[in-house]
């Protein structure tokens, strides 16, 4: 088998290492505005030059819930790529394409939004409108994506005819699923930015459809997440193992686990829109049965991810029940990072099936019980795994090492990230059971007993953001040591391979036409006759509403 | 790392690969958290 | 594809706790009709008051049963109008006494807002052109905060009221 990794060329790196510099500046900019608002809503700081706390909420949703995940996930996919199937000059020069429109658009985006012309928050939030600037850099953004998936198709595509009969590399394919749900996702939100609000943005449509413009964003903004979840699980899957000294432990499986994920990932949008009116609650139930079903390859995903593990340390000739776990590489930031980052998936995806329980859903919807859940989810699993792959990947594009100094102070990064993210997505947990309301500045409301607790839980997560900010700052500075000072050599660029003997993966893994049908199949039956009554029940239209979030 | 090394070691392999019940244990314990942390936040919301 | 018959334990387990989960709330939601709120009816978002719930007349808290009341809302940035008391001022605190079902009836003039009692399962999305509406049995006793918990805009957070269940 061809498993010999490709050398990345100085042009490729530079282009990966582009989209991690977007990475480490979103990642301040986006944390600096978390500090600041876990300050206010403590009640003992307020912004200063009348800024309004509405805007850094924006900007901190749209900078790391976007722009940080996006080119993160985007140049590291790309570096998969490029060593496991190759990329062509040609190519190259499409992928730096994708990188300049998706600037552009962050750019756009972002100065609109700093200016206080679209504090819409980034699930949009129509009829409030923002200034068009908002809406087209944000299509941009998309847009600039796209461009980058479709380099990805094409080079599996001239990889396989070169050679014929293969199976693709398991990066790659992994990779391929994950741009696949992302183009199939984002049609969702490029339509309901292009049809809906930017002629009305723009005043060419006077009224909006509120409903619609909802469920067309969350049909995106569930596989949004998941979009960042799956380069976490492709580390887990192809690069822990090596980092810990052992081979893969099932290709076949891992293949099916994502192509499980492609399929149940987009059809469940109405589990974010389930206290919703205009919604036949049928049809909500039904996507909540879909949304059960994303857990499954989740399920698969624990049981090899242990199994690896405990492969490994057997082979190394540990004997008794959990010897292997002991064993692990501990003092190795490569795995502690990742490694934190799969632990807080468990209490993570066990809030996240209570989310989804339909009725159950109102225990918690809109409460900070949400914010803590994606704090877990979002910022400890799938950031810590990012984290972890920085420290070979910088390097390793850079031609410099990760050495035994930076090491230690990326496990220190990783305690102080996860200390804080314990207080702060804890106490958002709490509060959020107490009824405590999420996206909310400071308040006080009518007193009482009631909100005297939650503003208690808030000083908590206040505390919780201060440390997270030290470790954001202490893990930009790792990222410019390993960019710049670190001294020249080899880092590994660490992919597993298969057990000798290990099984042949069954051809059908790779029949793109079935498992794309299936998943358009799902979409179809998920959605069509729910939007169709959307359509045809919706009530008269919202005209913009400019002036509530102070333009 | 010669093929001729790893065919020897192959029982040896298999039988260490295929004993699992470490992954097992642990995935159990990960399932009941599941189980008894939704039971625990339904009777929470029948509570209310 | 070969699965070690562990992870088949495992994967049956797993999934037969998803079908469990499933299957108690589809049965409280078909069955008992807990279904999350999701009602139907529409209405012109600028003309609320042609709908007979939403004058300002019926708006607040209405006694329809022994024990059965109807809360009538219009949400609208930043307030809620829960009506006005006898002397004319508006009413910020909807009284009921423990055990009393209570039909909360919520629609927004201008945007999307939110409407949660805090620490009860009332908790609903309002949309303009939408009407919300969920029944809730109000099981214990205190002092709920009523609290906007859905993005409005710069006033968001002073967008409350209060439930004030008694013995
Ligand atoms: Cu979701
Ligand atoms: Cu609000």
């Amino acid at each position: 088998m061809t498993k010999v990794q490709l050398p990345l060329s100085k042009k490729e790196s530079r282009l990966y290492m582009a989209f991690m510099w977007v990475t480490y500046i979103s990642l301040f900019v986006g944390g600096l505005m978390g500090l600041l608002q876990t300050l206010v809503r403590s009640g003992k700081y307020t912004l200063p030059f009348n800024i309004d706390y509405y805007t850094i909420l924006t900007v901190h949703g749209v900078i790391l819930g976007l722009v940080l995940t996006t080119f993160f996930i985007i140049g590291f996919q790309f570096s998969l790529m490029g060593k496991t199937v190759g990329i062509s000059d040609k190519q190259l020069k499409v992928a730096w394409l994708s990188f300049w429109v998706m600037l552009v658009g962050t750019i756009m985006a972002a100065i609109t939004i700093l200016v206080g012309e679209a504090s819409v928050l980034y699930t949009f939030y129509a009829p409030l409108r923002a200034h068009p600037a908002f809406y087209i850099g944000l299509a941009l953004v998309i847009v600039g994506s796209w461009i980058a998936a479709f380099v990805n198709f094409r080079q599996l595509y001239v990889w396989k005819k070169a050679h014929k009969g293969e199976k693709s590399p398991l990066p790659a394919f992994m990779v391929i699923i994950n741009m696949l749900m992302w183009f199939i996702a984002t049609i969702g939100v490029a339509t309901s930015v292009l049809v809906l609000f930017i002629p009305w943005s723009l005043g060419y449509a006077e009224t909006i459809n509120v409903l619609l413009s909802r469920t067309l964003f969350w049909y995106f903004g569930h596989p949004l997440v998941y979009f960042w979840l799956l380069p976490a699980y492709m580390a887990w899957y192809v690069v822990i193992p090596k980092i810990i000294g052992g081979k893969l432990f099932s290709d076949a499986l891992a293949r099916m686990a994502f192509i499980l994920l492609l399929m149940f990932s987009i059809p469940v949008g109405f589990h974010h829109q389930l206290t919703e009116p205009g919604i036949d609650p049928t049809w909500k139930f039904i996507q909540v049965v879909l949304t059960f079903m994303v857990v499954i390859p989740s399920l698969m995903t624990a049981f090899s991810i242990f199994a690896t593990f405990e492969t490994t340390g057997r082979r190394k000739g540990f004997k008794s029940l959990f010897g292997w776990f002991k064993k692990l590489p501990w003092k190795d930031v490569r795995f502690l990072a990742p490694f934190i980052g799969m632990a807080a998936f468990i209490p993570g995806g066990a809030g996240g099936i209570v989310n989804a329980s339909h009725q159950m859903n109102a225990l918690v919807h809109n409460t900070i019980w949400i914010t803590g859940h994606f704090h877990l989810t979002a910022a400890t699993t799938v950031v810590l795994t990012f984290f972890g792959i920085t420290y070979w990947l910088v390097p390793h594009l850079t031609g410099r090492r990760l050495t035994p100094r930076l090491n230690k102070l990326g496990i220190i990064q990783t305690f102080i990230w996860t200390f804080g993210m314990t207080i702060m997505s804890g106490s958002m947990h709490i509060q959020g059971l107490l009824g405590g309301p999420r996206r909310s500045s400071f308040s006080e409301y009518a007193g009482g007993e009631q909100v005297a607790t939650w503003i208690n839980y808030q000083i908590a997560q206040a505390v919780g953001g201060t440390i997270l900010f030290i470790g954001i700052l202490l893990m930009v500075y790792i990222f410019i040591q390993l960019t710049f000072f670190a001294p020249r050599g080899v880092q590994e660029y660490p992919i597993a391979v298969e057990e000798d003997d290990a099984e042949p993966t069954p051809k059908i893994l790779e029949n793109w036409y079935l498992w794309i049908g299936i998943t358009i199949a799902l979409i179809l039956f998920a959605y069509t006759i729910p939007v169709i009554d959307i359509i045809k029940h919706s009530p008269p239209g919202s005209p913009p509403f400019d002036w509530l979030i102070g333009r | 790392m010669g093929k001729g090394n790893s065919k020897q070691h192959q029982p040896n392999s298999n039988e260490s690969t295929h004993n699992l019940k470490g992954t097992f244990i642990a995935v159990m314990l990960l399932g009941v958290f599941i189980l008894v942390s939704w039971f625990g936040f339904y009777a929470l919301f029948l509570s209310r | 594809m070969h699965l070690h018959k562990y992870e088949k334990i495992w994967l049956v387990f797993g999934m037969a706790s998803l079908v469990l989960f499933l299957l108690i709330i589809g049965f409280a939601a078909f069955w008992k009709g807990t279904h999350p709120q999701s009602h139907m009816e529409t209405i012109d978002p600028q003309n609320v008051e042609a709908h007979d719930a939403f004058k300002p007349e019926n708006l607040g808290i209405r006694e329809v049963a022994d024990g059965k009341y109807i809360v009538n809302i219009v949400a609208s940035a930043f307030n809620y109008d829960f009506g006005k008391d006898t002397e004319g001022n508006a009413n910020k605190t909807i009284r009921v006494p423990k055990g009393s079902t209570v039909l909360y009836q919520i629609t927004t003039k201008d945007v999307v807002h939110g409407f949660q009692v805090a620490g009860t399962n009332v908790n609903m999305m309002v949309e303009p052109g939408h009407i919300s509406r969920y029944e809730a049995v109000m099981k214990n006793v205190g002092e709920f905060t009523i609290v906007c918990n859905e993005y409005c805009g710069i006033g968001h957070h002073q967008m409350y009221g209060t439930v004030e269940v008694y013995e």
